[in-house]
C-alpha cells in the first residue's frame, strides 16, 4: 500500500483534498499531517494551500516543514503543489506587500492588479474565480487521460510567472496569459484546485497518485 | 479561452431534508440532500450552495452530518449558509468539507465577523448573503433595502453601500437574493444585481425568482452576474443542468459544458 502526505500547516481546508486522494484510489494511505517524520516517509506529497502568503510562509516556517519541502523536492519523490501550494514554491510573492517565499521555481506570484479588462474592455473581477480553461503546453504523466482545454475551478487573485517557459506545463488567460501549472523532475504545481474541478481534477490527482517522479 | 458563468444549484435543508419555499413561506419537500447533491454533480453543476434553514440546535449537527457525506463523493466547490455566527461555526462547516460559507444576518449584526472571518479563513471562503427589497416609491430614483429575518426586518442599510462596506471587510464574493423576486418565478432583479454587480470588485451571485432559463441568461447579460442560483427549477425537474448551460452558451455566455 502506498501513501500520500498533505502537508498541514494550519491553513485552510485539507479535507477536501484528502478526500478527493481518497475517492481516485481506495486503499491509499492519506496522511494529513505536520508531522516532519510521518511527511518524509510517505511515498507522495502534497503541499496545499488557501489563504494570504505571509501567514501560508509564516506557517510553514514557523513549523520546519519549509526545509521538509526543499528536501522533498531535491529526494526525488513525487511533489504536487496546489493553490497557494504554486506560489509558496516560487521565490517570490507580490502579496502582503511583497513576500520571499521557498524558491523551488525560479519566479514570482503577481497581483492581477485593479484594472484588469476582458478584450471587449469590460471590468474583470479579481479574484479570478470559477471554471476556466487550462492549455497544456507539454505531454507529462499528469495530464494524462485529461482533454486539452478542459476546465479547472480557480480561485486566486495573485498569478504566477515562472522565469523559465521550459518548466511550464499549463497556461490560462484571464484579462491576460497566465502560468497555472509548472514542473521540474519530481515536482508538479497547479494553480487550480483539482479537488475541485470534478473529473478532469479527478483524473489529474489519480495521475499523481500513480507517478514515480519522472517528467515523462 | 474565457471563465465561465457558473450555475449554482442551492440547496434548502431543513432537518436533513431538501426542501423548497416559496417566499419562505410554503415548504415542499425536495428530496435526500445527498442524493440530489450527487445528481447535480454528475449533470455538471458548477458548485452547490446548502443553506440551513432549520432553527434548533440539534438540527444543526445533522447538518454537518449532510455536509461530510456530501463532500465525500461531490468534488465541486460547497458553500453553506444558515446560523454562521462564529468563527467557529465557520470551522466546523469547512472541517465537515464545506469550501465556503455564506454569512448573512451576522454580517448585519456585528460587520467585523466578516473582517475576522475573512482574516482567519481568507476571503476566498467567505461569501456574504444579502437579502434585498426595492424600498423607492414608482418614480423615485431606485433604492433597494437591506432586510433580515427571511425578508421581515428592515435594516436602513443601503444595498449598494452595504455590499462595498461587505467587500471592504473581506467578503470574497456577494450572494445577492432579491426578496421581492424571491420564489416568484418572475425572474431577477435586474436592477440591483447589475447595481451590486457593477459597484464591487467581487463576483456576485444572483438570486431569487428563476422561473426558466431565460431569466438566467438574464441575468447574466442584463444583470452582469458572475453565478446565478436557482432551485425550484431544477429540483422539481422543470429544466435540466445540461439544458440551462446548453441555452446558455446559445445565447453567447461562456459556460463549462
Amino acid at each position: 500500500m502506498s501513501s500520500v502526505a498533505v502537508i498541514d500547516y494550519g491553513m485552510g481546508n485539507l479535507h477536501s483534498v484528502a478526500k478527493a486522494l481518497e475517492h481516485v484510489k481506495p486503499g491509499e494511505q492519506v496522511l494529513v499531517s505536520s508531522d516532519k517524520a510521518v511527511i518524509e516517509s510517505a511515498d507522495r506529497v502534497i503541499l496545499p494551500g488557501v489563504g494570504a502568503i505571509r501567514d501560508c510562509m509564516g506557517e510553514l516556517t514557523r513549523l520546519g516543514l519549509d526545509q521538509v519541502v526543499h528536501q522533498v523536492a531535491a529526494s526525488g519523490k513525487p511533489l504536487l503543489g496546489i493553490c497557494v501550494g504554486v506560489q509558496l514554491l516560487m521565490e517570490f510573492s507580490e502579496e502582503n506587500g511583497g513576500h520571499d517565499c521557498l524558491g523551488v521555481f525560479p519566479g514570482k506570484a503577481h497581483f492581477f492588479g485593479d484594472h484588469l479588462q476582458d478584450e471587449n474592455g469590460e471590468k474583470l473581477k479579481v479574484p479570478h474565480m470559477g471554471w476556466n480553461e487550462v492549455k497544456q503546453t507539454v505531454d507529462h504523466p499528469l495530464w494524462q487521460g485529461i482533454e486539452q482545454n478542459s476546465r479547472f475551478y480557480f480561485v486566486h487573485s495573485y498569478h504566477i510567472q515562472a522565469q523559465q517557459p521550459e518548466l511550464v506545463a499549463g497556461r490560462c488567460h484571464y484579462g491576460l496569459d497566465f502560468d497555472v501549472a509548472l514542473f521540474r523532475d519530481n515536482v508538479f504545481a497547479v494553480q487550480f484546485h483539482p479537488e475541485k474541478s470534478h473529473s478532469a481534477g479527478l483524473q489529474l490527482l489519480k495521475n499523481f497518485l500513480h507517478w514515480n517522479g519522472q517528467p515523462a | 479561452m474565457a471563465l465561465a458563468k457558473r450555475i449554482i444549484p442551492c440547496l434548502d435543508v431543513d432537518n436533513g431534508r431538501v426542501v423548497k419555499g416559496v417566499q419562505f413561506l410554503d415548504i415542499r419537500d425536495a428530496g435526500d440532500p445527498v442524493e440530489v447533491a450527487k445528481r447535480y454533480n454528475e449533470q455538471g453543476a458548477d458548485e452547490i450552495t446548502f443553506l440551513d434553514i432549520t432553527a434548533s440546535h440539534q438540527d444543526r449537527d445533522t447538518m454537518v452530518h449532510v455536509v461530510e457525506a456530501i463532500a465525500g463523493q461531490v468534488f465541486i466547490p460547497l458553500t453553506v449558509g444558515g446560523g454562521i455566527r462564529t468563527c467557529d461555526d465557520i470551522r466546523r462547516m469547512l472541517n465537515a468539507g464545506a469550501d465556503k460559507v455564506s454569512i448573512n444576518t451576522a454580517a448585519v449584526t456585528n460587520p467585523d465577523f466578516v473582517r475576522e472571518a475573512s482574516e482567519r479563513f481568507g476571503a476566498q471562503c467567505i461569501v456574504v448573503a444579502i437579502d434585498s427589497k426595492k424600498v423607492s416609491q414608482p418614480g423615485e430614483p431606485d433604492r433597494w433595502e437591506v432586510f433580515t429575518h427571511g425578508g421581515r426586518r428592515a435594516t436602513g442599510l443601503d444595498v449598494i453601500e452595504w455590499a462595498k462596506k461587505l467587500v471592504a471587510l473581506g467578503a470574497g464574493e456577494i450572494l445577492l437574493t432579491s426578496m421581492d423576486a424571491d420564489g416568484t418565478k418572475n425572474g431577477f432583479d435586474l436592477g440591483v444585481t447589475r447595481a451590486v454587480s457593477e459597484a464591487v470588485p467581487v463576483p456576485v451571485i444572483a438570486s431569487g425568482g428563476v422561473g426558466n432559463l431565460d431569466h438566467l441568461v438574464d441575468g447574466v447579460l442584463q444583470g452582469k452576474a458572475d453565478a446565478v442560483l436557482a432551485a425550484s427549477i431544477f429540483h422539481f425537474n422543470e429544466y435540466s443542468i445540461p439544458e440551462a448551460k446548453q441555452y446558455m452558451a446559445e445565447k453567447g455566455i461562456e459556460m463549462r459544458l
